[in-house]
């Protein structure tokens, strides 16, 4: 990663906490081009032939390894849409690491759409990791429009874990679910816009299998102009169970409009929602100063807590 | 020394003005050990947040050695030594139970040293110390998690309503038993308790009786504690009423 500056390597630490070449596999993509790039004895990356991304091949078995694949923008005016899809097989169990930082000085828009396709295959476990962050303080905006797709088998389980919590200006995320027999998703969303960004979010999970579930958490905080969209729908189609939950902090004059709903097309499907948004409870603040700390002291600390 | 001078709350309802401290005078020395007790709705919450800062007085003062801390921010008033348990322990989604203590120690704070805060309030410390202060926590163990943050801070001035409420029989002792290393480790601290229980009243220095707003009695707990058996204040309510 010795071509990296120190803008790139910033954004790296934030996007994947990598401060150096991470173990196992990786695929950095830096500025629209591939800036390295490693495959293991079970875990294949390869480009995709019209070089809009990368198939990433898991052998069936795979245990206890990582991929790490994060993308950095430095340079304004970029605009990508990259393809990334994964085919784990079965009885695997990894982490795969993506994420996306962008740093824009420029007066130009940068935008980075991910599409991201996971195959899940029969018994394997993955944990996927994605972080957002944007940086630098020129007039183009930040734009991520991440696309995250799993198609899960039989007794496959999924923990997404995605977060987005600094300077990206525009977001529309979309994350859709299809689950067989026993397959388990659980997604945790953790969001944060400030000054005039905007965030749409939006989740379509279909439980098809008997035995399937999810559990679908967003915490959300909306602060200064920022405006929120949180859409979260639960399809259950067999005897299956879902959750799902948004709960949100407004605060100045943020907006937050939060939709779950549920669906169900079998008598069998179990399915519950819940939505909450409010601004910091009073107490929680009286709280906080009773142990010495201010007003704005105790704010960031309660939200740094609910978006832990 | 805390002086409460004059000191009165009312709160505006539609129609009316309700007075909920009526023009209240106490002077507390430093070491004590007070208990104050009363009725239901006697205000005994009220005067303990107009003494965190959390109530803003009407009328009157507060002093505290001597300085004047009436507009004082609740801030200012912990900075300068004031802890307050709550009666109802505020819940946080997130923070955990080493957050909140860190947060009440204000500086560094070991998870070893953490635990020791918790052992001292009968929770075993590796099960709690990583749990967030939701609702996920039993009435009983928030309480005492709320103690803990009091005593992390280790302050000048100590007020905890009603500690006891909630906690189970068996740690009573326990209690007490802070209650008294409190006041071994620092000389001239003051601790004030609001309580109904028999056994706080019976470790008193002092027992402030506080009914309607007013103070109705106040004294040494060999003085007033022999009245207050005989006064069923209970009843009070109902003879107004009727
Ligand atoms: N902001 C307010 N507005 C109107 N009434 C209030 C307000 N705060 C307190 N009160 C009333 O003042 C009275 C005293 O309340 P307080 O909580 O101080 O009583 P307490 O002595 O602590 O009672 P308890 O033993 O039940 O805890 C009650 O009747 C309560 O309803
Ligand atoms: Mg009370």
């Amino acid at each position: 990663m010795s071509k990296l500056d120190a803008v790139q390597l910033q954004l790296l630490r934030e996007v994947a906490d990598l401060h150096e070449i991470p173990e196992g596999a990786y695929n950095l993509r830096s500025n629209g081009e591939s800036a390295g790039r490693r495959s293991t004895e079970h875990i294949e990356i390869v480009s995709k032939s019209e070089g809009s991304g990368i198939d990433i091949h898991i052998k069936a078995g795979t245990k206890n390894e990582s991929v790490h694949i994060p993308v950095v923008l430095s340079e304004s005016g970029l605009k990508e849409t990259v393809y990334n899809d994964f085919y784990i097989g079965e009885d695997c169990d990894v982490l795969i690491v993506a994420g996306c930082g962008i740093d824009n000085c420029g007066k130009q828009d940068s935008q980075h759409d991910g599409i991201h396709r996971f195959f899940v295959g029969r018994n394997s476990h993955i944990r996927y990791v994605e972080k957002h962050y944007g940086s630098g303080n020129g007039e183009g905006k930040r734009i991520l429009n991440p696309v995250t797709e799993i198609y899960m088998d039989e007794n496959s389980s999924a923990e997404l874990e995605m977060v987005q919590i600094k300077g990206v200006d525009s977001t529309k995320r979309t994350t859709t679910a299809q689950l067989k027999e026993n397959a388990k998703l659980i997604v945790r969303e953790r969001l944060m816009t400030h000054g005039v960004q905007t965030s749409e979010s939006i989740y379509r999970v279909e439980l098809n299998g008997d035995g399937s579930s999810a559990d679908v958490v967003s915490r959300s905080v909306a602060r200064d102009n920022s405006y929120q969209k949180l859409d979260a729908c639960i399809v259950g189609n067999a005897a299956c169970s879902g959750h799902t939950e948004c709960d949100s902090i407004i605060m100045d004059n943020g907006r937050i409009l939060a939709v779950p709903s549920l669906e169900a097309n079998s008598v069998d499907a179990a399915l519950v929602h819940e939505a909450a948004i409010g601004k910091i409870a009073g107490d929680q603040l009286i709280k906080l100063m009773t142990l010495g700390l201010t007003e704005a002291e105790a704010e960031e600390q309660i939200i740094g807590g609910f978006l832990k | 020394m805390l002086e409460i001078r004059n000191l009165a709350f009312s709160a505006e309802n539609e129609a009316d003005k309700v007075d909920i401290i009526r023009n209240i005078d106490l002077n507390i020395p430093d070491g004590r050990f007070v208990v104050i007790t009363g009725p239901n709705g006697g205000g005994k919450s009220t005067l303990a947040k107009l003494i965190a800062g959390i109530v803003k007085p009407t009328e009157g003062n507060i002093f505290l050695d001597g300085k004047d801390i009436t507009d004082l921010t609740i801030t200012e008033r912990a900075n300068a030594g004031i802890g307050f348990a709550f009666q109802q322990p505020v819940r946080f989604k997130g923070l955990t139970v080493l957050d909140l203590l860190r947060i009440a120690k204000g500086k560094n704070l070991s998870v070893s040293d953490a635990c020791q805060f918790l052992s001292e309030v009968g929770l075993c410390a590796k099960d709690y110390i990583h749990r967030e202060v939701n609702a996920s926590l039993s009435g009983g163990e928030l309480k005492r998690i709320e103690i803990a943050t009091v005593l992390a801070r280790d302050v000048r001035l100590a007020v905890f309503d009603e500690p006891e409420a909630g906690i189970d029989l068996w740690s009573f002792q326990n209690l007490i038993r802070i209650f008294e290393n409190m006041r071994k480790s620092m000389e001239n601290r003051t601790i004030i308790v609001i309580s109904h229980q028999e056994r706080i009243l019976n470790i008193a220095d002092e027992i402030i009786v506080l009914a309607d707003g007013a103070v109705t009695k106040q004294g040494p707990r060999d003085e007033v504690l022999p009245a207050i058996a005989e006064a069923h204040f209970a009843t009070d309510i109902c003879q107004k009423l009727a």
